[in-house]
This record gives C-alpha cells, structure tokens and sequence, in this order.
C-alpha cells in the first residue's frame, strides 16, 4: 500500500469517527467496562503486592540442639548460608532472645528476672526461603542436620495464606478476560452498526473497483481509535481516585498502597492499548459479512 | 468486447432470470437492452460488471472471463468499466468533484493528478461550474451527470447505463443521452438498459429485446417494439 493511500485512510477513519454519532452512543458503555478493567487491574496489582509482601513474612526458626559449640554453630551458619534456596539467615544467641523476649513483654520484663544465669532459650536461626513456597521442603532439608533440634514454622497459616493468594489471582484473571471480552464485543457491534449505515458508501466503492483491502482500512482505523478513546475519561478517573486513594489511606501494618508511579503509568499504557487492540479486533470481525459483492 | 455464451442465470429462490443467452457486443458500438419489467435485463446488465455470478455459461468483458474469475481479481476488472444507474448512486456528503475523484482514489491515484482528471471530466459533462456543490444542491440530472463523470473518469472501455433516464424528465433524459453519445463518439463503448421509447426510436442503433430471460430481438437501427 502507498503512503499516501494510508494518510487517506486515517483522515477517513478519523471523519468517520466524527461524523458519526454512533462515537457517543458507544463510548459510555465503553467507559464503563475499561473503568472496571482499570480498576480491576490496579486492585490485582494491590492484592498481588500484599500477598508477596505477606509472602515475604514467612520465615522458620531453625532451633539448635543445647550445647552446640561455636565452631559448629558457625559451621552450620555457613551450611545454611551457601543454600541456593535459603534467602537470609540470621543468627539468635540464647541472649539475644532472651533481650528480645524482654523487650516484647516490655513492664512483664521482671518474669524473666534471674534467668541470665540458667537461659533456657536456644540458639537459633531465623531462615527464609528464597521463594516463601517452598518453606515447608526447605525446613525438611534443615532439619536433617544433626545439630538442629527442630525447625518450626506457621505451617497451616502458611499454606492457607498461599492458597488464598492463589485464589484471588485467579479470580482476577477472569474477570479481566471476561471484562475484555465484553468490550470486543460492544466494539465489534458498533462497527456493525457503522458499517450497516455506510453500506451505500461500500457498495459505490466496490462499484468503482476499491479492494476489499481498501475499502477494510477506514473501519479499522476508526476501531483503534475508538477503542483508544474509550480508554481516556477511564484513565483520567482513575488515575485522579488513586492518587487520592494513597494519599488518604495510610498505610495499616506493612501493608500499603502500591505507589502511584509507575503503576498508573503503565495501567494508562494497557488501557490504551488494549482498547486500540480491542477496537482492531472488533472492526476485522464485524467486517467479515459486508465485504462480499 | 462483450461476449456471452450460453448463460443462465436462476437466483438462489427459484427465479429464472435469464435462460441461454448469447450476445457479442464489439468495441466500440451503443447498444440499447429494452424489455418489459422483470424480463431480465437488469440481471443481464449486471453480469456484465460481475454484480450476479451466472448460474451457467461463460462470460468475457474485455478479455477478462468473468464467470471464472477469482474473487480477488474483481475490483480490478471493474475499473475498466464505468457504471450509471437510474439512482445515480452519489455520497449525500461528498461535493460533485469528491464523488467523482472517489473512483481514482480506490485506485490510488497521485492527487494532483487525481484533481486535473476530475476537472477535465466534469468539463465534459457541463458541470465545471458545479464542482463544489453536495448532490442535494443539484437537480435530477445534474446528479446524473456527475455519476456519468464518475464512471467514466477512470477510462473505462465500456460504459454501462442501467436505465439512466429512469428517474429524469423527458428533456433531461435527452441531455444524457447527448452526453452518453458524446462519449460513445471518443470510442468508449456504451450500453444502455432503457425503457425510454422515445429515445430509442428516435436515435436509431442496435436494440436488443429481453423477454422472458431469452434475446428476442437483436437489431442494427431497431426499435422499441410494441
């Protein structure tokens, strides 16, 4: 196709888009259903966050037995450090426990009075696993060793958290193919609509010898962007709400927001594109039927 | 030229329109198809630009054999010939000029050149002066004009008029057919579906008679008939 040939279908695409009045009837229900895309994908996202950060919670205490000696516990240490599937390892003393559990009892503190002498806490690691997941197999594997008494974990809280995650992103994932579905489908109909009203105008043009391939461009044009345009007031929206959002929910135990930037920035790109991707689709299907003749 | 052998055409319900017609029309001739309603001649005129694929028989417009063509090979062979119809079949939103330069932007035309060819053939139908105007602005047949403007701006070798007085008053009817001679002058071959008597008798050439989807009559100088 010559250049110039394109120039004239994108001018056509973009006065078609204006002259007719379809543009309104279907950007509404257009906006409607990317609104829910946008704010399906930034929820998604929130949740997909919280879930790794909780993920990123779960961490074992790798109990050693009593009278370990310091060359065993540092070679232990070194074990455990050279794992490809252990992230961090710290190590506990008997009295760093001992301060800490002080500390978290804070005015009870005076219980653990005269308990430096005789310390019945152990020395221990804290362990996480490099993908929070496999805790349970990596604390099998820590547990063999003979200097390690037991190796304790949440383990059903654990594996009920993981499940849920799971859970929720596949519901997400659903819904966003179901949401992306619909919208093809409002697209696909209005070009329809469109092409039902300019059939006089595709007859003439087959008349006159224009290739299907001709008379297909104007109407992908304007699919693209209508679908594009659809995308605007919904990422306006929200990208107004969430900046709001952040701003006005502070964040509550470790959880917080995702920040605004980049995600709006790129939740801006996929709508746009999904929609331009949607409005193509949408223009090649529905022009199928009246391409004959 | 123009070359049919043997076609039939039965519509998908049942409707014979045309049964074993054989015509060979030459390059260059003006040829009236006259027949009562529903005799077939639309059908028989609109094999000729492939707007209706023939049952059976063959079918060959300027060495094209239509009836075998691939679907893709259409537009192509359309833009060798130019097409009138009783409606005219102009864009309610274009002006004269945008219609007409409509057939040579299909076929991808430089602009320039695009703008020099529409001026010279709205020069030729008389409508220099009513470049600009929407089809809305102009009377019955000076919207038949530009649509004669339009078929012919590509060059084509054939044009085909499906009655093209259909819609016009008797003096206007007149006007066209000057005009449709005018370009059967330059050597552009024409052919015209008619229920216009007047103009038949009077202007004297090859008639051909559809009745009942079979060639009844085919004469040089004929006339209408009863």
């Amino acid at each position: 196709m010559k250049l110039r040939t394109l120039g004239r279908h994108c001018r056509e695409g973009l006065r078609n888009l204006g002259r007719n009045g379809w543009m309104t009837t279907v950007q509404l229900p257009l906006q409607r259903s990317h609104s829910a895309l946008g704010v399906f994908v930034v929820m998604a996202w929130n949740v997909q966050n919280l879930s790794r950060q909780v993920e990123q919670q779960v961490q074992m205490n790798v109990i050693l037995k009593d009278g370990t000696t310091p060359a065993q516990i540092r070679a232990v240490q070194q074990w455990l450090t050279a794992r490809p599937d252990v992230a961090t390892v710290t190590f506990v003393s008997k009295e760093q426990g001992l301060a800490e559990l002080r500390a978290s009892l804070k005015e009870d503190s005076s219980l653990l009075d005269g308990l430096e002498r005789e310390n019945p806490l152990p020395n221990k690691f804290v362990v996480q696993a490099k993908d929070p997941r496999m805790t349970g197999q990596v604390a099998a594997e820590i547990g063999k060793l003979p200097q390690v008494q037991s190796v304790r974990y949440a383990k059903d809280m654990v594996e009920r958290l993981f499940q849920v995650t799971r859970i929720i992103r596949d519901i997400g994932l659903v819904f966003i193919i179901g949401l992306l579905f619909t919208a093809m489908f409002l697209i696909a109909n209005t070009i329809k609509l469109t092409i039902f009203a300019r059939r006089r105008e595709i007859e003439i043009m087959k008349l006159v010898g224009a290739t299907n391939g001709f008379i297909r461009w104007p109407f992908f044009v304007e699919g693209v962007l209508m679908g594009a345009l659809g995308a605007l007031v919904p990422i306006a929206a929200i990208v107004v709400a969430y900046r709001y959002l952040v701003r006005a929910v502070p964040g509550f135990y470790y959880f917080q927001l995702v920040p605004a930037h980049p995600l709006l920035e790129q939740v801006g790109v996929l709508l746009l594109g999904v929609g331009a991707f949607i409005g193509m689709w949408g223009s090649v299907v529905s022009m199928r039927r009246f391409l004959r003749v | 030229m123009i070359e049919m052998h043997d076609v039939w055409k039965i519509y998908p319900n049942g409707a014979t329109a045309l049964q074993g017609i054989d015509i060979r029309i030459d390059r260059g001739e003006f040829v009236y198809v006259v027949g009562p309603s529903g005799a077939g001649k639309s059908t028989f005129v609109k094999l000729m630009y492939r707007a209706e694929k023939p049952t059976r028989g063959q079918i060959f417009i300027n060495g094209f054999n239509i009836d075998r063509m691939r679907e893709r090979r259409i537009p192509y062979m359309r833009r060798s010939i130019g097409v009138v119809f009783q409606d005219f079949k102009l864009l309610p939103q274009l002006s004269a000029a945008e219609n007409v330069a409509f057939a040579l932007e299909v076929i991808e035309m430089p602009r320039r050149q695009i703008r020099r060819r529409v001026a010279e053939v709205m020069e030729l139908v008389g409508l220099s002066h009513r470049m600009h105007a929407k089809p809305g602005e102009l009377s019955g047949g000076e919207q038949q004009r530009v649509a004669v403007a339009r078929a012919l701006v590509n060059n084509p070798v054939v044009l085909i008029a499906d009655e093209p007085t259909g819609n016009l008053d008797p003096e206007t009817s007149w006007e066209i057919l000057r005009l449709l001679e005018k370009i059967n002058d330059r050597g552009t071959t024409v052919v015209m579906a008619t229920h216009n008597r007047d103009i038949v008798n009077t202007r004297k050439k090859r008639v051909i008679a559809i009745e009942q989807g079979r060639i009844v009559r085919d004469e040089e100088r004929g006339v209408y008939g009863l």
